[in-house]
């Protein structure tokens, strides 16, 4: 019939959009960063040099790219634990129970938070706590930022995380239960090994997330555009610097910048496809 | 006692501690877990009830010599953020006029053609989209609108950024919630000779109402908060505008100038109190619906 | 030509070489001729798989909602080919009712009964549709559980009542042929009763053809029966007759209940 006829070509015209905006992302930052490739060669990329003065322009990736490889890798690894215990609360511990609905609510409201609060926060309270701690004189740097970008992620993963640990078959933790197994040694003997990957994607993705987040660490981690080489150093990441100097960037400054944007698109891209690949092999 | 059964019992003993420290473990790990967004909202409304006035809805940012002098005389600082509201809603707005339609239709298709190949290379574009740090979006909207269409940073450069936010989580929503409608209420409409579009139309899409109405106060929640992509997008206003081809203001882009400037310091708090006010509303509406759809 | 497929007197539909395969070689309906007689019921019996859902659903072309579907063969309405005629005109002429009650979650009861019209756009005058509605619900006895709550939404019904509806739903439409798809397999033994009652009082103005795997039911209910086996029509004529005195081998094994 001719009106379905248009109807379906319609829907296949906006599917085609997806991805033409997809590829058009791809071909606009590539174009934008051509130039600061040009000029730099894939030095680009290990060079740390960020120098803005005109004539003796130069700049580098590696400041940004090594913050924030070094802040999300932090962030997973403070998260894991928290995570995981949480996943486990609510998908087995209590599970269905009002308690853990009660939990998952919350931890639902941590991922609703804007970034920009959570670095509010960090800012004015977790930074001065730290400061007390004696850690570091300012409270800035890599540690503070990979504490919020932590609580930032915790929610990414823990959501997965309960899915995939309630979908553990029951008969085969009654089988363990019923060989005298304690719950401590049902999780790691049945639920871990059955439920791994899924977990592991799950924290891949958290990573991927983490990856990618601006403002929280923008004003915690210091912006200071130096590899860092100390957990209470301040640094940079690729979003910070993006969202910092973009203002009256322009030129061969604007590409770098769209090269690093470039660059952060790659990644964080592959971090997710790799996650969302092994969770389409569990299924 | 044997020898054998005193070992026997110690080692379950062990077990036994073992699990119980275990437990209590996970308990301690989830309440730190769950004790900074109480720490967050305490705070918020602790520091920020104090500036939220009547004014503060209805009057524009303050400049810093105002907050300045208020600050110096010990005053509630004046004015308000509804520069940043009107600009929030205008950018928010824009930004559901261009993901809604497109989204939903893109959702439908993806229903339609489950298990074809096409499908499954849009859905898995959908879902790297969904991966693509605001920022990233922010630059590609800077490049497509800001330099080409407007000549200047814009409201809808910034509305094109928050719409590609929104798309992966419309189709997402819109997909599931059609595959969960029984297909027996699709046959019946086509049993009686309605052309499948108006099945489409007038049987399915209200019929699942609930779900796509709770992706999309998800998809607004999510995109309400955003500051990294308006950064580069809209820049920010200190009037009200309407006028989405100039810089606009918006909650999160005030709320960073607050942050940028010490004498704004204490509406800070407020801004970002009435920014989280929002997000928990809206969160707690999708979630009503939700239920109700399960009832 | 299969002589245990009687010719009928007075035929409304009928099924010329009909063969409809899934899959390039894989034939849920091979070859089948048969016709319906008007204003009787018909019932289509079968082990699963058979075939018989296919053969249904071919009557109004809704097995076109797979396209990977191919058919050869003709079907005829009145002896006008339904492949000629637009599937909103065949829709018109010949309704399906469900295994699963299915009415209109988002509408009320009123507008389940009209929604032929109203989702096809043909408006009516108030009293025409008040009259519609009044009488298909009456004619399934729905009218006097009903005709107080009409505006509400039909989802506090029984299964029974809202099958029913359904069926309400159907005639209300008008058509000429009425095809059910095991309409009460989702019933309690109740509400399968009075539904069966009713098709049997429908008979008097519409058509019925339905799929049952419930032989006592088509023992119960229907003039005429086909037995369909692997895709094969194997035996068609009154049901009396058939139960009775099956001629083929095959059909009394499962009358018998060898295999189901």
């Amino acid at each position: 019939m001719k009106s379905d006829k248009i109807f379906k070509y319609l829907l296949f015209s906006a599917s085609f959009l997806v991805i033409i905006v997809a590829a058009g992302m791809v071909f606009t930052l590539s174009s934008g960063a051509i130039p600061a490739f040009k000029e730099f060669g894939l030095k680009f990329i290990i060079s740390n040099q960020w120098n803005p003065t005109e004539g003796r322009e130069s700049y580098g990736a590696l400041p940004f790219i090594a913050g924030t490889v070094i802040t999300s890798v932090i962030a997973l690894l403070l998260c894991i634990p928290l995570a995981f215990s949480t996943s486990l609360f609510i998908a087995e511990y209590f599970y269905k129970k009002r308690v853990a609905m009660f939990l998952s609510t919350m931890v639902d409201l941590l991922a609703g938070i804007p970034s920009i609060v959570y670095g509010l926060w960090g800012f004015y309270v977790l930074r001065p706590f730290i400061v007390e701690l004696g850690l570091s004189p300012q409270g800035y740097g890599i540690f503070t930022a990979s504490l919020i970008l932590a609580i930032m992620i915790i929610p990414y993963a823990t959501s997965l995380s309960s899915e995939i640990i309630s979908m553990v078959p029951n008969d085969l933790k009654e089988a363990a239960y019923a060989m005298g197994a304690t719950r401590l040694e049902v999780i790691f003997n049945v639920i871990l090994p059955n439920a791994r990957s899924g977990i592991f994607a799950s924290f891949i993705l958290a990573f991927g997330r983490a990856l990618g987040e601006t403002m929280a660490v923008t004003m915690l981690i210091g912006n200071s555009n130096i590899v860092p080489t100390g957990l209470f150093q301040t640094g940079n990441t690729m979003a910070s610097v993006i969202a910092n100097q973009f203002g009256e960037a322009d030129g061969l400054k604007l590409s770098s910048l769209i090269a690093i944007g470039l660059i952060l698109f790659v990644i964080t891209g592959l971090i997710n496809a790799i996650g969302k690949l092994i969770i389409k092999k569990l299924a | 006692m044997s020898s054998a059964t005193i070992q026997y019992n110690t080692r379950s003993d062990y077990r036994k501690r073992k699990n119980r420290l275990f437990y209590w473990l996970v308990i301690a790990m989830s309440a730190i877990t769950v004790s900074p967004i109480l720490l967050i909202i305490y705070k918020l409304i602790i520091q920020g009830y104090k500036q939220i006035n009547w004014s503060f809805f209805t009057k524009v940012a303050p400049n810093t010599l105002e907050a300045m002098t208020a600050n110096a005389q010990g005053e509630v600082i004046p004015g308000g953020i509804l520069n940043g509201i009107t600009g929030t809603f205008l950018i928010v707005v824009m930004a559901a006029i261009i993901a809604i339609p497109v989204g939903i239709m893109i959702g439908l298709f993806l229903y339609e053609n489950q298990g074809k190949r096409f499908a499954s290379i849009v859905r898995d574009i959908s879902d790297i989209l969904q991966g693509v740090p605001s920022i990233v979006l922010g630059l590609i909207a800077y490049m497509w609108v800001v330099k080409p269409v407007t000549h200047g940073f814009s409201a809808l450069a910034g509305s094109v950024a928050l719409a590609i936010m929104m798309l992966p989580l419309i189709i997402r929503s819109t997909e599931e919630t059609m595959k969960m409608i029984p297909t027996s209420l699709k046959e019946a409409g086509l049993a009686l000779g309605v052309p499948y579009y108006k099945v489409i139309l007038r049987v399915l899409i209200p019929t699942g109402f609930s779900g796509l109405s709770t992706g999309i106060l998800l998809a607004i929640s999510r995109i309400i908060g955003e500051t990294a992509p308006l950064m580069l997008t809209t820049l920010g206003s200190s009037a009200v505008n309407w006028d989405l081809t100039k810089p606009t203001s918006a909650i999160p882009l005030l709320v960073w100038e607050f942050y940028n400037d010490p004498n704004m310091a204490n509406l800070i708090w407020s801004s970002s109190l009435f920014l989280m006010g929002f997000v928990l509303v809206l969160n707690i509406i999708s979630k009503r619906i939700a239920a109700k759809q399960n009832r | 030509m299969n002589e245990n497929i009687d010719r009928v007197d007075n035929p409304i539909i009928k099924i010329e070489n009909l063969s409809i395969a899934y899959d390039k070689d894989k034939f849920a309906v091979k070859d089948i001729n048969v016709e319906i007689e008007k204003n009787a019921v018909t019932a289509i019996m079968g082990p699963s798989g058979c075939g018989k859902s296919t053969l249904l659903r071919a009557i109004n072309r809704m097995h076109e909602l797979y396209p990977q579907i191919e058919t050869k063969g003709d079907i005829l309405l009145k002896d006008e080919n339904i492949m000629d005629m637009s599937t909103i005109m065949l829709r018109r002429k010949i309704g399906m009712v469900f295994q699963r009650p299915n009415p209109f979650p988002t509408m009320s009861i009123y507008d389940n009964v009209i929604a032929g019209y109203k989702l096809n756009g043909i408006k009516l005058k108030k009293n025409d549709r008040d009259q519609i509605v009044e009488e298909s619900l009456i004619s399934v006895a729905l009218w006097d559980e009903v005709k107080d709550t009409l505006f509400k939404k039909g989802s506090f019904l029984s299964g029974g009542q809202q099958q029913r509806l359904c069926i309400a739903r159907t005639i209300a439409y008008k058509p000429d042929v009425i095809l059910l798809d095991e309409p009460t397999s989702a019933l309690d033994p109740i509400a399968t009763a009075r539904v069966e009652d009713l098709l049997v009082k429908l008979k008097k103005d519409y058509t019925i053809v339905l799929v049952t795997h419930n032989m006592s039911q088509a023992a119960r209910i229907s003039d005429k029966s086909m037995f369909m086996y692997m895709g094969n029509l194997i035996e068609y004529g009154n049901t009396m007759k058939m139960f009775t005195n099956p001629r083929n081998p095959k059909t009394e094994q499962y009358l018998t209940g060898k295999f189901g």
